[in-house]
């Protein structure tokens, strides 16, 4: 009878460190740069799959007013501490101004006035984060492709770099600095607005005020908020950790499409 | 005298996708859990409805101490060890699935989306491997469609009986898939693991605008996210019963069968 409960200890015990093994071999590729390099390829994959099945103008789902959600989430960043935003706040972004410079040929200062009085579009889309949860909401903004135009860019210009107001992370470097970036396929997506209205309503400081982008194809962490500066780039190594954004810089897909 | 004879049971393109099979499930299943852990509550329709999901996994403070507690619909449930609040006792942490079920065992959203989308793609392409290979090959047609005397309600009911008593078919009988398993690897590769793909994809922004279809069919992307967690659920079960079925039917012949192909079957007497 002793053999039974013998032998089933001993195959619990065989499981058991079966499991941790495999858990442990698991977290040692995760953390291994060679093993992590292996995981992250599957980026590329994903990426030009994806761009390969669909149309370069091929439109996000547009969803009935009906379909807007009266508990959009707010997270990241929802009310930046940084003074000069602070200051623009306080004075109602009379000051404000959305800089477009780089690789242009003529670099643009634009107020709010400006972005309103642009070629706009408003669309009800749904928000995507990466943590799973949708929300939907009405944007309206000035479409990025004919403000891109109206400055000109250099035939070298491959991304456009949004740089914000807000820091996600403290660090004494200033990587903690959100950014982000997209390609010029995404820059010139008729539904790629900078939106400076929810729902009908200036933009809310939590969801970004004055202005963030809408890249209605990828996830949430793409739609940068408090927008301050677009810098048209060849390559965004140099900043930041060089990953293209502040949460490609902690281990996100670039390609944030799935 | 009944003679044991070793029949070649599986071809090696069906070893080969049925082992890559495992692999990939196994990491999906882990990073998946990891993933679900970000925002650990699941919804019906295009929206997430915050304050209603219709299940959730999280942890509660209750008479000064911390619980797991699972919710599906209006019940309650205390998980604590297991759901919501897991890990070596005194050092429990707030998480919805245990660190032995996950990928990376700690919670990190970035790394088992990474270990997702890549087994996903190993996923995808063996299971394509696999249905081109078993429909030119005929396995499919051959192997696991039910013929008319199978679906017979007499023989359904027969199988039924069998399983349920753990008696299983001998000599011949015992050289193909019996109703049951026919139906229960069907279900899986035609439904199941296919609908995994369809609602993962749903889940995509991207593919969004490549195939809105997708929305419709499956009534929007929180719908989308609910189902893949139920068919995932329904998938583990699968499994727990397949491992079960494996075991009580004889283990070692059965994962030699799935190694080698070779499978050994009790000859009746004058079968020869």
């Amino acid at each position: 009878m002793s053999a039974v409960p013998h032998r089933r200890g001993w195959l619990k015990a065989a499981g058991a460190s079966l499991a941790g093994l495999w858990l442990a071999a698991c977290d040692r590729i995760t953390t291994n740069p060679r093993g992590a390099a292996v995981l992250a390829s599957a980026e590329g994959l994903t990426r030009r799959a994806q761009r390969r099945v669909t149309d370069r103008k091929a439109l996000a789902r547009e969803f009935p007013a009906s379909e807007i959600s009266s508990d959009f989430r707010a997270n990241g960043s929802i009310d930046p501490a940084e003074s000069a935003y602070r200051a623009h706040v306080a004075a109602g972004f009379a000051d404000w101004r959305l800089v477009i410079d780089g690789l242009v040929e003529r670099p643009l200062s634009l107020s709010l006035a400006d972005l309103r009085a642009a070629p706009g579009r408003s669309q009800i889309t749904r928000h995507d984060c990466v943590e799973g949860w949708s929300s939907i909401a009405r944007w309206s903004g000035a479409r990025l492709g004919p403000l891109l135009n109206q400055a000109g860019l250099r035939k070298n210009a491959r991304y456009i770099v949004f740089h914000c107001a807000d820091s996600l992370e403290q660090t004494a470097d200033g990587s903690g600095r959100y950014y982000e970036s997209i390609d010029l396929i995404d820059a010139y997506h008729p539904q790629t607005i900078l939106a400076y209205a929810m729902n009908g309503q200036p933009l809310p400081v939590p969801h970004g005020a004055p202005v963030r982008l809408r890249v209605e194809r990828q996830l949430g962490y793409k739609q940068a908020k408090y927008v301050m500066r677009l810098e048209a780039v060849e390559d965004f190594a140099h900043l930041g950790r060089g990953k293209g954004g502040f949460w490609e810089d902690r281990g996100y897909e670039w390609y944030a499409g799935i | 005298m009944a003679k044991r004879v070793l029949v070649y049971r599986h071809a090696g393109l069906t070893r080969a996708t049925h082992w890559v099979n495992v692999l990939a499930f196994t990491i999906l299943l882990m990073s998946g859990l990891n993933i679900f852990g970000a925002h650990p509550a699941l919804y019906w329709g295009q929206k997430s409805t915050f304050a209603q999901p219709w299940l959730s996994i999280g942890a509660e403070e209750r008479d000064n101490r911390a619980v797991g507690v699972t919710r599906v619909g209006g019940v309650k449930f205390e998980t604590t060890g297991v759901l919501g609040y897991s890990g070596k006792l005194n050092a429990r942490v707030p998480v919805a699935f245990p660190s032995w079920a996950t990928i990376p065992s700690y919670r990190d959203l970035a790394d088992s989306r990474r270990w997702h989308f890549f087994f996903a793609w190993l996923f995808v392409t063996n299971g394509v491997v696999y249905w081109l290979a078993g429909l030119i090959g005929g396995h499919i047609r051959r192997d696991l469609l039910p013929t008319a005397a199978d679906v017979a309600p007499r023989n359904i009911w027969h199988e039924v009986v069998t399983h349920a008593r753990l008696q299983f078919p001998k000599g011949e009988e015992a050289r193909r898939y019996n109703v049951l398993q026919k139906g229960a690897y069907l279900a899986v590769i035609a439904l199941l693991l296919p609908l995994m793909v369809g609602t993962g994809l749903t889940m995509s922004p991207g593919f969004n605008a490549a195939a809105p279809w997708l929305l419709d069919l499956f009534g929007g992307r929180q719908s989308a996210r609910s189902l893949h967690f139920l068919s995932a659920s329904l998938l583990v079960g699968f499994v727990l019963l397949h491992l079960f079925m494996v075991v009580a039917s004889g283990t070692w012949n059965n994962i030699r069968s799935m190694i080698t192909g070779r499978y050994a079957i009790t000859a009746e007497e004058d079968a020869a």
